[in-house]
Order: C-alpha cells, then sequence, then structure tokens
C-alpha cells in the first residue's frame, strides 16, 4: 500500500506553503513513496527502550547578559527587503485574509 | 618557485621570505579562473576587486612589519552558504538570487582577521542538498578528472576549485558528506570537525544538529593551518564547544602513527563498494601498518539504519529552517500585485524560489513531523541516532582512530543519479553516521581506481574534541603514499588547459 497519496502531498505543500503544480503533485507523490519505503527502516530497531538524541552533543541553554551592543542599522537590516515604506519592511496585506 | 600548484604552506612561506607577494598570488589565481572555470563551472561570483584589496592590504601589512598570521596572503575560494558582507551570497538557490547579505559570518570574519584572501563564492547544491552540485540553481560543477562526471556535492564547487588550482584553500559545509565526498571524487583533503567546534553564526542552515563548517585544501597540513585558522568558541553560536581547538598542525607535522589502533568498520568495507575504491582502501591499510600502527576490525551494527535516519532528521529539520524563506525580509518575491495576501504571496514565491530536490525534501519533513506520524518517523529516527552514537563509542573504545572508503564508488556521470533520489542517497552511506554522533571524520586521496582511473577517498574518524588524531593518522599515510607516488595525486589531473 502507498505511504502517501497524492491528496496527502498536496496537503503538506499547503501547511509547507509551497504551491504545486498537478504534475508537481504527480512525482511527489511516487518519489516520496519510494523515500518513505526507504527510510521506514528505522522503526525496525527504534524500541521503545532506546532514549531519542536530539543532538550530537550534551548541551544546556547558555545565557548571555541582556546588554546593548552595536547592530544593523536600519539601512542596513532593510537592505536586502523585497519591499520597504517609511524604513520598514512592506509586506502584502496580512488582515483581511479568509 | 611557487605556482598554483604549490600548496599553501610553500605559497605562506614564499609570501613571508618575500619571494612573492599576495597580489601576485591572488593575480596568478584570478587568471586560472579566468582560463578553466568556463569548463569546470566551479565558482558562482568571482571578487576580483575585493580579493585585489584585501591582497594589496595583506602586502602593505607585511611591509610595515606588522605582525600577521601564518596563512595571510593565501587565496581561498568560500563555499556559497556563508555570509560575506556585500558579496551575492545564494547557497545555489534561486530564492537567494541578488542577495547581498549586511554582515560576515564568523568563519569570513576569521578569515579576514588572518588576511586569507577570499577570491569567491563556490558553487554548491541548493541549500547543501545533494551530492553532485546538479540541485545547484546555477547549474552543475565538473570534476576536474573528468568533466563529464560530478565532482560529488554539495561542496562540489569548493572541490573542483581546487583539483582545478583555482584557489589552494576552501571552504566547505558538511551536513552529511558534503566536504568529504566532494573531497574523495576530486583527489583533494577535507575535514568535517567536531560539531561545535567551528561557528556555524552566518551559515545558512539546512539541519542544524548535523551542519558543520570545514577546511578544505589539497594536502593534510594545509587543511589543518586553515582548521585553526576558523576554528573556537563563538558565542554567537548556541552549539559552539567553549574549549580550546585541538592542536591539529601539531599533528600534521608528527607523520608517526607507532602504536596508534587503526579500527577498520567491518559495515562500511565489502558489499556495495566498487572494488577499485576497496582495493586502495586496503593498499593505505597496509601502509599504515608499515609505518607501526596497529589495524583492528571493528563492527558499528546500526550504521546499516544511519542513512534511513538521516533522511529523516535533515529533512525535518530543514522543513524548518527554510521557513525563513516567507518573500518578507530578502530574497525573491514574486505574485505581490497588491491584491493577494502575504501567505499567497509566500506560497507562490516559495515555489518559484525552490528546486525539485529542496521541495521534495521540506515536504518529506513537513510530513515526519507531523502529528501521526511524528513517532513513527521522526522519533525512531531519533532513537537510531542514539544507537549509531552507541555504536561509535563502543568502537573506539577498542581504536584511537576509525577508517573507512569515504564513498561506494569513484566520481560518476553527470545525470546518472539525478532521475533517483534514493540511489543518490546511497553516495552518503559511509560519511553520514560522523555527522550523527557529531565526532569528526577526514577525506584524503588514496590513490585511482584501477578500473576507471579516478581519486578514492580514504575516511578517518576521530572521537568529539580529538580532531588532532586523524590529522596525525592523514598527514603520515599522506606522506607513505605520496613517497609511494613519487608525486602527488593531482599531478595527474588532466591539464585544462585554455592557454
Amino acid at each position: 500500500m502507498a505511504q502517501i497519496s497524492r491528496d496527502d502531498v498536496a496537503h503538506l505543500a499547503k501547511l509547507a506553503r509551497v504551491e504545486m503544480t498537478p504534475d508537481e503533485l504527480d512525482h511527489m507523490a511516487t518519489e516520496l513513496d519510494q523515500i518513505l519505503g526507504a527510510v521506514k527502516r528505522v522503526q525496525e530497531v527504534a524500541t521503545s527502550d532506546i532514549a531519542p538524541t536530539s543532538h550530537p552533543l550534551e548541551m544546556t541553554n547558555i545565557f548571555r547578559a541582556d546588554l546593548v551592543k552595536p547592530s544593523l542599522t536600519n539601512e542596513e537590516a532593510l537592505s536586502g527587503a523585497p519591499a520597504k515604506a517609511e524604513e520598514r519592511f512592506k509586506v502584502p496585506q496580512i488582515l483581511g485574509e479568509e | 618557485m611557487t605556482n598554483i600548484h604549490s600548496s599553501a604552506a610553500e605559497m605562506a612561506a614564499a609570501l613571508s621570505k618575500n619571494e612573492t607577494t599576495s597580489v601576485e598570488l591572488t593575480k596568478l589565481h584570478l587568471d586560472q579562473i579566468s582560463k578553466v572555470d568556463g569548463k569546470v563551472h566551479a565558482f558562482l561570483h568571482v571578487d576580483t576587486e575585493g580579493a585585489l584589496a584585501q591582497a594589496a592590504e595583506v602586502d602593505a601589512k607585511r611591509a610595515s612589519g606588522e605582525q600577521i598570521s601564518p596563512l595571510a596572503g593565501v587565496p581561498l575560494a568560500l563555499k556559497d552558504v556563508l555570509t560575506q558582507k556585500g558579496i551575492p551570497t545564494t547557497a545555489g538557490s534561486k530564492i537567494l538570487e541578488g542577495w547581498r547579505p549586511p554582515y560576515d559570518s564568523t568563519v569570513v570574519s576569521k578569515l579576514k582577521a588572518a588576511g586569507v584572501v577570499i577570491l569567491g563564492k563556490t558553487n554548491m547544491d541548493e541549500f547543501a542538498m545533494g551530492s553532485s552540485t546538479e540541485n545547484s540553481a546555477y547549474g552543475t560543477t565538473q570534476n576536474p578528472w573528468d568533466l563529464s562526471r560530478i565532482p560529488g556535492g554539495s561542496g562540489g564547487g569548493s572541490a573542483a576549485a581546487l583539483a582545478s588550482f583555482q584557489a589552494p584553500l576552501a571552504i566547505g559545509s558538511d551536513t552529511g558528506g558534503s566536504i568529504r565526498q566532494p573531497a574523495a571524487l576530486t583527489g583533494t583533503v577535507g575535514v568535517k570537525p567536531t560539531y561545535g567546534g567551528v561557528s556555524r553564526y552566518g551559515v545558512i542552515a539546512y539541519s542544524s544538529s548535523l551542519d558543520q563548517i570545514g577546511p578544505c585544501a589539497r594536502t593534510v597540513l594545509d587543511t589543518a593551518l586553515l582548521h585553526e585558522v576558523i576554528a573556537g568558541h563563538d558565542e554567537r553560536d548556541s552549539t559552539s564547544i567553549n574549549a580550546p581547538v585541538p592542536q591539529v598542525v601539531a599533528a600534521a607535522k608528527k607523520l608517526d602513527v607507532k602504536g596508534m589502533k587503526i579500527g577498520v568498520i567491518k559495515e562500511l568495507n565489502g558489499a556495495g563498494f566498487q572494488a577499485g575504491v576497496i582495493e586502495r582502501f586496503n593498499e593505505s591499510l597496509d601502509l599504515l601498518v608499515a609505518n607501526g600502527a596497529e589495524i583492528v576490525e571493528v563492527s558499528c551494527p546500526n550504521f546499516e539504519y544511519a542513512l534511513a535516519a538521516y533522511y529523516l532528521i535533515a529533512p525535518s529539520e530543514a522543513s524548518s529552517n527554510l521557513a525563513r524563506f516567507d518573500s518578507m525580509r530578502y530574497g525573491l518575491r514574486v505574485g505581490d500585485d497588491g491584491k493577494r495576501g502575504a501567505e499567497e504571496v509566500m506560497s507562490i514565491t516559495r515555489e518559484a524560489g525552490f528546486g525539485k530536490e529542496v521541495k521534495r525534501r521540506i515536504i518529506l519533513g513537513t510530513y515526519a513531523l507531523s502529528s501521526g506520524y511524528y513517532d513513527a518517523f521522526y522519533g525512531s529516527a531519533q532513537k537510531v541516532r542514539t544507537l549509531v552514537k552507541q555504536d561509535f563509542d563502543a568502537a573506539f573504545q577498542m581504536a584511537d582512530v576509525l577508517v573507512s572508503p569515504v564513498t561506494p564508488t569513484t566520481a560518476f556521470k553527470i545525470g546518472e543519479k539525478s532521475d533517483d533520489p534514493v540511489a543518490m542517497y546511497l553516495s552518503d552511506i559511509a560519511t553520514i553516521p560522523v555527522n550523527m554522533a557529531g565526532i569528526g571524520g577526514m577525506s584524503l586521496p588514496c590513490g585511482l581506481a584501477a578500473e576507471d582511473g579516478l581519486p578514492v577517498g580514504f575516511q578517518i574518524m576521530s572521537p568529539v574534541m580529538q580532531d588532532d588524531r586523524m590529522y596525525r593518522v592523514g598527514a603520515t599515510l599522506e606522506a607513505a603514499l605520496v613517497s609511494k607516488w613519487g608525486k602527488p595525486i593531482l599531478a595527474n589531473v588532466p591539464d585544462l588547459g585554455g592557454k
């Protein structure tokens, strides 16, 4: 049985905010199904007695003093903005969407 | 007389004796880039003006008697995954086309402070996702050994630049083998330091718990010299290790492995590996024995699950990291017609800006992290990570370093695996466990495979923050190999001419 359907991929693409053409959805569903078939092998050895490792080193949170330090100017921070206005990032409308 | 074929150490020595200048050296390399890069396509951007200005500055400092660092004035190629202020930085993606970062990554700050001259930015698979550079949005890099073959990936541009004498030093990033696999396929040296050994500040993130920046060069000593320039604690990277940098330059000068125990990983030496790769690997083991090392066999039974775990962990982290490319603050924006909302513009932009493999991994990661599948996929992969670490811990009880071939095969043809993601992923089978455990790994050229005359890489792995061990073994083996061959391996690389 397929691990992942075309509809699943369409839903995931929506969650990930990536538009996909019908053709891309077809391809992606087949390829992901193959990949998932290969990677689900992890389940063979991942028994409940094994602790997960999220990071290679054991580390705890590191804190620093909350001090004002030199940082980018407004102009520098906005230098790569696709659109700007009044020294701010200008973005498409956020409110008023369904 | 130094020339573009010299090592970085030789160039540095010539500079300090005033036999040449950094401007002269930089010009030689810029000339070589203009001669051969039309064929190789290692660079995405060449900063002629900036490099010459930096070189002139180093020359002036040297003339005034100012104290300068050992590699000052030597040119370098920078993988396009690191920010350099004012210089186009794309990570091989259309979504960042034309972006000029307003700040330097820590590695670039350190290179600049050391007077290392940055020639330009090198090609890579988009966001470092790939093993061939075929996923770059700006075209594939060709392997200088055979222009119809891939140079490895993701750092194929940096490796190809070294192998075609366009730069004596380069920087790479290694998430699953992106430094070591290209080094192996181009006959160059590449090191993935211990995770946390080199700052990731200013590195465009792919998989944050696996990504590590490292040095690339044509000799072990050059790699070590560069390693010491870029390594060290950085308060801007919360996973940076606050401990002294391992003494890798001293280790690379030791040339002695007497009494060292070299562990051969049983599972990475046989089935699935090209005969010519295994032949060169075994020959190197004999040389190490002849130099007084002891070979022990170790078993890492869980490594066979590492690849599967990697292709869940890395895409999961990538799906989260790449959320920052939202078309709001920098990079591409498509479809903003004044009527569409922010989320719609975001989706259209990401469709237009991301390539196929990046989309594939974002979707795969989103799937592996979604509720209902999280435990079965991402959770299981994290458990495999524990098992891989345990395998390494046990193996390092029996050996000082571990070794294996770097890749199952030599460089494959462009296009050969681009339609088969699973086959492509297998290129990284021997390099991925190192990233999972956060240890150090080196790729060193150990000869040419008999069947195709292409370079083979020998991998040396050392425990966390014991990076000096792999340099010690690597330098000893390199010396033994070069003395056996009578010349460095890159003396065999075809002349790309253009004269």
